[in-house]
């Protein structure tokens, strides 16, 4: 009986924090979001894969150091620690699984090592298969793509996509005639999601084009289930930073001659953060564990996890604006920064509502 | 992360539901004081689970327990294994739990000879002297006065909230015995006999409609000096030794799944216009967030109990613990009388649905739990002073005038 992270998973979560610091200071983050036409910091990019964590789910003879979500979950903390402008979701985490569950081994050897060295970037377009616009979606016609996938993440820069159509999951390149890219800004500059519309592409190299029948749906759930969590672990980083803030602010900031994190208004504000946070921490180890260890529990503790984390995320978010005051409005301070991400997590993949819903059909709860 | 027993501790885990199930029978009734008759099948099942070690685990055996080496883990599997099997896990309550520990880090030898082992055995019946009437968050503001004459304490003053006093035979208080020392030295930890003459015990109903607790007055109730645990003025630092320990108990994890699996269950078999509560997606969405929630404090007991065996401290991870529990097990109540419906506000003396009498009872008495034991608003303070680094309010700088 041992929960909680190991010696290396702390070693690994303290190096990686270093060089986030080191290499993406906020000033920079912010300098990415606004300049950067891909939003990716490409050197901290590739800092991050000179440590093993692009490849953290990708087999070791990829080139990948063959870790568990739980691995994931300390590296998408510390990113939503650090607000990083980096593709952590689309090619450390729903490419390598897709790739990893579906891909020929040709495919796999194509793609899985320069993933996991930080050399390509792989995009997956997914919300379709949580929640169908009804002007999107993909058809396939005569082996051909029509329509569109929205809401694509870390899609900006990406070389090729991922994209489930019918029973099959394609391959395409960025570069395919026919396919377009479309930015859909969002609240939350840190990561770029867009819109890719297809005009009869070609669509000639299916991932796995021999397997049996629902493979493709199991894997594209197996792989929803790593984002949700991933997603989840990115809002408790995000969190984690909020909450060093506005403690940090309430012992800084001074109103009636004392600081206001001696005003029990206040300072129970951040307790009452403190203590919707741990609990919520301690469920998103297990759902990342669930999905490496427990197969019969994976999906329903991911799906809660996201779920609950949504709801700990935006409420903490506007509690830390609170404790801010009217700087905590302001464009200047860093923590809107958060609040955005926050907002981008709890909706991408899936929202609270959606995720209940779901976990009482996996529960056979729902008539 | 491994979330597995080690092949030891699943063989305790096998040894133990084995016994459980070879002595069902030996089992008393699930309830331990609610009449006030010690119930001779409890004391035989006290000592057949002693003997092997399942209860009282951690006394020594010179002092009438299992003397086992303390384990963390042995003890949740114990939790566990009773609970799923429904027994009784022996004699409980507050001096088993509360008094034993202080006497065996605080008592005197003479003391742990004579108190422990008839506890243990559950014998002897304890009830708990720590709140006032004006002391209750500011706890260390008490006063109720022990006064030395000789070798004698004379106390007087008021206690309350005072769980099984009606039934126990024995107090365990904190008494102002320094009438001049500042607030926290200036209290005493003594143990007072209930049927010392002076001392009057009075049923507090609650909005329950029970009488869960008491309050116990005190009029020149004479003590013998030798009561006193530690020395005078110690008090306050011996309580707290045990006051941490009742915190840890209250909102456990393993009440709030119990509660969710009830609360289920009810919006399952609660029809109303012939489908199930559970079929109303806003109740199934509720159910479905406090789901969540359960299954996060359920996780959380899980790394807390890590942080233990690692011997690591768990930070502001540790004290959250009652604060979240108590408020889940509220809500949960809650919900369940929500799926109910009207029937929901049913509540004794008819004959229609005892189900509803159960949820409001809950309802109610897990409220008592968000204030008892610490209110939601204290352990704010302790969340936020200790966990974040937060200052305490400042004193108010004029001086209180029944300040003592």
């Amino acid at each position: 009986m041992d929960f909680g992270l190991s010696e290396e998973q702390r070693l690994l979560d303290a190096t990686l924090r270093r060089l986030l610091e080191e290499k993406l200071p906020l000033a920079r983050v912010r300098q990415v979001s606004a300049e950067s036409e891909d939003g990716v910091d490409e050197a901290a990019w590739r800092a991050l894969a000179e440590l093993g964590v692009v490849g953290c789910l990708i087999p070791e003879k990829q080139g990948g150091s063959a870790g568990t979500l739980l691995d994931a979950v300390v590296v998408a903390t510390a990113l939503g620690h650090g607000c990083a402008p980096l593709p952590f979701l689309g090619s450390a985490v729903l490419a390598p699984i897709l790739f990893d569950a579906l891909g020929s081994p040709a495919q796999q050897d194509e793609w899985l090592p320069r993933l996991a060295a930080g050399r390509a970037r792989v995009a997956v377009a997914l919300s379709e298969c949580v929640e169908r616009r009804d002007d999107a979606g993909l058809r396939l016609e005569a082996g051909r793509l029509h329509g569109s996938a929205r809401f694509v993440v870390d899609s900006a820069g990406a070389d090729v996509f991922l994209a489930p159509a019918g029973a099959a999951c394609f391959l395409l390149p960025a570069s395919a005639p026919g396919l377009e890219l479309r930015p859909m800004p969002t609240i939350d500059r840190s990561r770029r999601l867009s819109e890719l519309t297809f005009d009869g592409v070609a669509a000639d190299e299916p991932l796995a084009g021999d397997a049996a029948p629902g493979e493709v749906a199991a894997a594209i759930a197996r792989a929803l289930d790593a984002a949700r969590v991933v997603l989840a672990a990115d809002i408790v980083g995000s969190c984690d930073r909020a909450l060093e803030l506005s403690v940090a602010y309430a012992l800084t900031r001074e109103q009636f001659g004392r600081k206001i994190g001696s005003f029990q208004a206040v300072k129970h504000i951040c307790a009452e953060m403190a203590a919707a946070l741990e609990p919520a921490r301690s469920l998103l180890w297990y759902a990342a564990h669930a999905f490496d260890a427990l197969p019969a529990e994976a999906a329903l503790s991911a799906t809660l996890c996201k779920a609950h984390l949504s709801e700990v995320g935006r409420d903490l978010l506007r509690s830390a604006t609170e404790v801010h005051g009217g700087i905590g409005f302001t464009d200047e301070c860093d923590l809107q920064l958060w609040f955005k991400r926050v907002g981008l997590d709890r909706q991408l993949l899936g929202g609270p509502e959606r995720l209940y819903a779901h976990a009482a059909e996996l529960q056979h709860l729902s008539s | 992360m491994e979330l597995e027993y080690s092949a030891d501790h699943e063989a305790f885990r096998r040894m133990l539901r084995a016994f459980l199930e070879n002595n069902r029978a030996r089992a008393p009734r699930m309830r331990t004081f609610a009449s006030g008759v010690v119930d001779p099948a409890l004391l035989g099942w006290q000592k057949l689970l002693i003997e092997h070690g399942y209860a009282a685990r951690g006394v020594p055996r010179e002092y009438g327990g299992a003397g086992a080496d303390p384990d963390p883990l042995i003890a949740t599997i114990i939790a566990e294994e009773f609970a799923q099997a429904r027994l009784s896990r022996g004699v409980s309550g507050q001096g088993l739990d509360m008094l034993v520990p202080t006497l065996l880090e605080h008592g005197s030898e003479e003391q742990k000879r004579r108190y422990v082992p008839p506890t243990v055995r559950g014998e002897m019946l304890w009830c708990q002297g720590y709140s006032e009437p004006g002391a209750g968050s500011d706890l260390a503001s008490l006063r109720t006065r022990g006064r030395v004459e000789g070798d004698t304490l004379v106390m007087d003053g008021q206690k309350i909230w005072t769980s099984t006093a009606q039934f126990a035979q024995m107090m365990f208080a904190l008494v102002r015995t320094e009438a001049d020392a500042p607030k926290h030295a200036g209290i005493s930890y003594v143990l007072v006999p209930m049927d010392t003459p002076g001392i009057t015990v009075r049923p507090l109903k609650t909005m329950t409609g029970e009488a869960e607790f008491n309050e116990v007055f005190f009029d020149a109730v004479r003590v013998p000096l030798e009561n006193l645990v530690g020395k005078r003025g110690e008090g306050w630092k011996i309580a707290n030794t045990t006051l941490r320990h009742e915190r840890n108990m209250l909102g456990s994890a393993s009440t709030s799944v119990k509660l969710f699996e009830s609360a289920r269950s009810t919006m399952r078999e609660n029809r109303v216009d012939g489908r199930p509560a559970l079929e109303n997606p806003v109740l199934r969405g509720r159910l479905m967030a406090l789901q969540a929630k359960t299954l996060a404090m359920k996780c959380h007991a899980m790394r807390l109990l890590t942080c233990q065996l690692r011997g690591e401290a768990a930070g502001v991870a540790g004290l959250v613990t009652k604060l979240n529990g108590c408020q889940l097990n509220f809500d949960l109540a809650g919900l369940a009388i929500d799926a109910l419906g009207e029937a929901g506000i049913l509540y004794r003396g008819g004959a229609q649905s005892s189900e509803a009498t159960r949820w409001q009872f809950h309802y109610m008495f897990q409220l008592g739990l968000i204030i008892g034991g610490g209110t939601a608003q204290i352990q704010k303070n302790i969340i936020a002073e200790r966990g974040l680094g937060m200052p305490r309010e400042p004193r108010p700088a004029v001086p209180d005038p029944d300040a003592r």
